[in-house]
């Protein structure tokens, strides 16, 4: 279809999208609030603009109501939508069907869910051409060369298969293909790649761009990843409070950031290397206001260092910084000036003790699925010293959420692994360790919602933790669980409240403040970010920071975010199917030479920088765990595979540098020498 | 998939035998002896002797299981103590009449529910859900002997249209055999529209708001088709779970109807032979309508896989 060169007309010139001073209202428990207040922006033709901000700032909210696609209890209560120069309010149901078939797509945060459960991937992709044509028609055909176009390997078999038999990262492609397959003029992405993994999530990325030159599409990019954005767009918009305060080209806006809760976001980001003992990250005071909660004239001014008596009185105008670059800030020239919420970093000073806290060994774990024996953790060695920080990276399905359960002692590992605190063996199940092995050993999990007992109230949960962990009650316990509070920041006067009353930022710490009752010697940290927007990731990570430095903890901490990892560690160990990659210190770990694995994960993460180096593409998806490939298990996929000797012989982790392992059969020197070039892309 | 159907077999063949060790050593435990209660009480000791001696209950309750079990794998399901006929006689057309009105009950109900669920998903909230949620449920609540009764009086009794009882006369056709049996079927009706109709609700309500359904609104189809394609064959997976679940209930629940309509089903069989203690009816009878729960709730199971690809899949690779 991309065949027929469009025909210049009138509506070629009008922008892809506009929206004029659009608000959009919900309506909830009987009172209409506000959640975009009068947002005007507009998308050139070939355009990609990016929208950010944090959850509850209205981003889908906008994006949805580019599709007419509100909820049942949401409003347009006043502005204008434009697709193409056409005015979607005043269309009928029919037209806004006929411009969701042929001018905006959209493709959403989880693709598994997107997709029907119950239909084949190829009727669903089919659908699209059936109901463009009005016949179906040769729509099977068209399906599968759509879907080739996004890069499925085997169109036709998938074509057969359900969502549940894909990959994320697959379903995404069929998303992308559904969406692309009328050549929209305008392109819709929300989260697109949020919660997958940093390779398919670059994969992903890489692809949207090329399909966005080839299909010449707008891209209306929503993400809070502000790495993601300044790699696929051209312009961006900030979102606070349903109100876009800062608009402009994504390099000038990253260069000299003009509002202060731009400022506040790109501060909030560990970037650039940046680690824990040499700076804080900054964060946002306070919380983002409730749905139509009355503001005051500067939607920011609550949170604002900067804010003065004006700012309240007066609603600041759109100033103009430079050349399309605006910012709603009356301070916007001195915004780069807001001042830091946190303070120096803490002193992390190095441990005395030289013996480790922590030894694992040989550690192996085996699940049984019908009949087939799963290798999760094969061979797994490390070692943890008091107050260090050991990040794991590896891609989903690596084992690295096994190798926490297991060290926690939720599974039992295999027969003969060790796992040794403070030189004595640990029992393989947290019910037969001794009380002060269990107090000794936390963990803090990803999702809050699912870690808290709901019912409970926060004194409670926190109590119950105290009197396990250390077997204190009474006036004893009172006083401990109140400075326990007051050591992750948690105001007392809410601890009678449920984990539902919380954000999920305050039930994060909650879960950090039940982790650290007991005075633990080692904290497993599994994605404990994730979850959360990023001036609340960065409030967390400096809590974590601080607890360090005050109780000489060791974290392993597991993030997909390498940024993170980074910023945090101080030592990074990469697995990969169950094995040790690379180990190392961290920087050395994030710098040539480096396991070609480990390139390929770093290669693939977008920066905030935006100067990225060339992405180091894998091939394939991670292989089964149930029949790991032969020789070293990461040679089908690898960038540097050297020959046969990769197929055959599994390599040793071996030291290259002192503290500093891998596993690969090139030596430092090799790798340091090919690694000036990226590698070719292998067939 | 034959794994599966494998195993749900052999579960249910040791549920049955469990039922069966359950029903049999249960009415044992019944007082009294079964040849003077069958004499009375005014027999001779020497005619109870003998007649304990001809029915085989002279002997150890092991021994007499064991004789039942080995009749039963011989199709021999013994002989009614109380018409001294052959208990297949009995029970096999009676299962064959509550069948008939099974079936009918089912081709209303299912149909009706079905829709009326739908529709009062798609409109939520408002009146007509309203009206089908609040009445499907108040229907459901009233016994449906209550029901029977109150048909009888508008149909039977006051409009006279519909007769008062469910059993045809003998060679009756088959339009007047179904002409018999609406009203009974219109109590089935009744107390499970609201049943069926809740499920296909709450299921079409959970996958209107899935996000595929989104995605298909966005891709542009129509409202109809997109409830057609998208919403209706995810929706409608528990509902049919369970609406084959109530298949067993319908053919061996319904004592208080048939009586009520005096409708030879095997409900009716089962209460008259717990009446008269005759216990090679019940014990065969119960054991009967165990049978058509379990293979009522395996057809469920399978119909819910075939419809579902994620079960499916699993099961198979």
């Amino acid at each position: 279809m991309s065949a027929t060169a469009p025909e210049p007309t009138a509506v070629q010139t009008a922008p892809a999208l506009e929206l004029r001073d659009l608000e959009v209202a919900y309506r909830v428990r009987g009172v209409w609030r506000e959640v975009l207040r009068g947002v005007t922006l507009s998308i050139a033709r070939n355009e990609a603009y990016g929208l950010v901000g944090e959850s509850g700032c209205g981003k889908s909210t906008a994006a949805f109501a580019a599709l007419r696609y509100l909820p049942r209890n949401g409003r347009v209560m006043s502005g204008s939508i434009l697709v193409d120069g056409e005015d979607l309010l005043s269309m009928n149901e029919s037209q806004v069907r006929q411009l969701r078939v042929s001018k905006v797509s959209m493709v959403y945060q989880n693709p598994t869910a997107a997709l029907n459960p119950s239909i084949r991937i190829g009727d669903q992709v089919a659908e699209v051409y059936a109901l463009a044509d009005g016949g179906s028609d040769g729509s099977d055909e068209r399906a599968r060369e759509m879907l080739s176009k996004v890069q499925i390997a085997d169109p036709a078999s998938v074509m057969r298969r359900y969502p549940h038999q894909l990959s994320g990262g697959m379903n995404q492609r069929v998303v992308i293909a559904m969406a692309l397959a009328t050549n929209p003029s305008l392109l819709i992405l929300d989260e697109p790649t949020t919660g997958l993994d940093a390779t398919v999530e670059g994969e992903v990325l890489d692809l949207i761009k090329t399909l966005r030159e080839e299909f010449e599409t707008s891209l209306l990019f929503i993400t809070h990843n502000l790495g993601v954005m300044a790699k696929m767009c051209e312009r961006m918009g900030v979102l606070y409070a349903g109100r876009l305060v800062e608009e402009g080209p994504v390099a000038d806006v990253f260069d000299r950031p003009s509002h202060p809760y731009t400022v506040g976001l790109l501060r909030c980001i560990p970037r650039g290397g940046v680690r824990k003992d040499k700076e804080t990250l900054d964060t946002i005071p306070g919380f983002l206001p409730q749905l139509g909660a009355d503001l005051p004239a500067c939607v920011f001014a609550d949170r604002c260092g900067l804010a003065e008596d004006i700012c309240r009185q007066q609603e600041p105008p759109f100033h103009r910084v430079s050349e399309g670059h605006c910012s709603r800030c009356h301070f916007y020239d001195r915004a780069h000036t807001l001042p830091r919420t946190t303070g120096a970093p803490p002193v992390l000073g190095e441990s005395a003790r030289q013996e480790p806290v922590l030894q694992a060994r040989g550690v192996q774990k085996t699940f049984h699925q019908e009949g087939h024996a799963i290798h999760a953790l094969n061979d797994v060695e490390f070692a943890l010293k008091e107050g260090e920080t050991l990040g794991l990276v590896g891609e989903s399905g690596s084992g690295k959420t096994t190798l926490a359960r297991l060290l926690i002692g939720l599974s039992p590992p295999d027969e003969g692994s060790v796992v040794e605190l403070d030189g004595a063996q640990l029992a393989p199940t947290v019910s037969k360790r001794e009380r002060d092995q269990v107090r000794a050993l936390q963990i803090v999990f990803q999702n809050p919602d699912s870690a808290l007992n709901r019912r409970f109230s926060i004194h409670r949960i926190l109590g119950r933790a105290l009197t396990m962990l250390t077997g204190q009650r009474g006036e004893e316990r009172e006083e401990h669980l109140r400075q326990l509070a007051h050591s992750v920041r948690f105001d007392v006067r809410l601890i009678g409240a449920r984990p539902a009353q919380l954000s999920g930022g305050l039930k994060q710490r909650v879960a950090i403040a039940r982790a650290f009752a007991g005075d633990p010697r080692i904290v497993v940290c599994d994605e404990p970010t994730s979850a959360l927007d990023v001036s609340v990731q960065a409030a967390i990570l400096n809590l974590l920071v601080e607890l360090q430095a005050k109780q000489k903890v060791a974290y392993l901490f597991i993030s997909h975010d390498l940024g993170v990892v980074r910023y945090l560690s101080d030592r990074i160990a990469v697995l990969y199917l169950g094995r040790l990659m690379e180990l190392g210190p961290a920087d050395q770990v994030f710098e040539s030479p480096q396991h070609p694995y480990t390139e390929a994960l770093a290669s693939a993460v977008p920066t905030a920088e935006g100067t990225e180096r060339e992405r180091i593409r894998l091939v394939g998806e991670i292989p089964s765990a149930a029949s790991p490939p032969s020789g070293c298990v990461f040679h089908t996929r690898c960038p540097r595979y050297i020959g046969d000797v990769c197929k055959t012989e599994e390599p040793e982790l071996k030291e290259v540098e002192p503290g500093h392992f891998w596993r690969c059969h090139y030596s430092a020197e090799q790798l340091r020498e090919l690694q000036k070039t990226p590698p070719k892309p292998r067939v | 998939m034959t794994r599966f159907i494998a195993k749900r077999l052999g579960l249910g063949l040791i549920t049955l035998w469990l039922l069966s060790v359950l029903v049999f050593f249960g009415t044992q435990v019944l007082p009294g002896d079964v040849a003077r209660r069958i004499l009375g009480p005014f027999a001779s000791p020497s005619a109870v002797t003998a007649l304990n001696k001809q029915l085989g209950t002279d002997k150890s309750v092991f021994v007499q299981y064991l004789n039942w079990i080995t009749g039963l794998f011989h199709g021999d399901l013994g002989t009614s103590v109380a018409t001294r006929t052959s208990v297949s006689s009995i029970v096999f057309p009676a299962l064959w009449h509550s069948a008939k009105l099974a079936i009918l009950a089912f081709i209303i109900v299912v149909p009706l529910g079905i829709l009326g669920g739908v529709l009062a998903a798609l409109y939520e909230g408002r009146f007509r859900d309203r009206l089908i949620s609040v009445g499907g449920l108040s229907a459901t609540t009233v016994p449906e002997f209550v029901w029977s009764v109150v048909f009888i009086l508008v149909f039977a009794l006051w409009l006279g249209i519909l007769p008062s009882t469910a059993t045809a006369p003998p060679g009756s056709g088959f339009l007047t055999q179904i002409e018999y049996l609406v009203l009974p079927a219109l109590c089935l009706v009744f107390v499970l529209f609201g049943y069926i109709a809740r499920m296909a609700r709450a299921g079409t309500i959970e996958s209107l708001e899935a996000d595929y359904t989104r995605t298909a609104v966005i891709k542009g189809l129509p409202y109809r088709t997109v409830v057609r394609r998208h919403v209706l064959r995810n929706s409608l997976l528990p509902t049919i779970a369970v609406v084959a679940t109530q298949a067993g209930y319908l053919i061996g629940g319904l004592v208080a109807i048939e009586l009520v309509f005096n409708y030879q089903g095997i409900g009716q069989v089962l209460y008259r032979a717990a009446i008269q203690k005759d216990f090679p009816v019940l014990q065969s009878a119960v054991l009967i309508v165990g049978v058509v729960y379990l293979v009522a709730t395996l057809l469920a199971d399978l119909a819910y896989s075939l419809l579902n690809p994620r079960i499916r899949f699993e099961s198979s690779s």
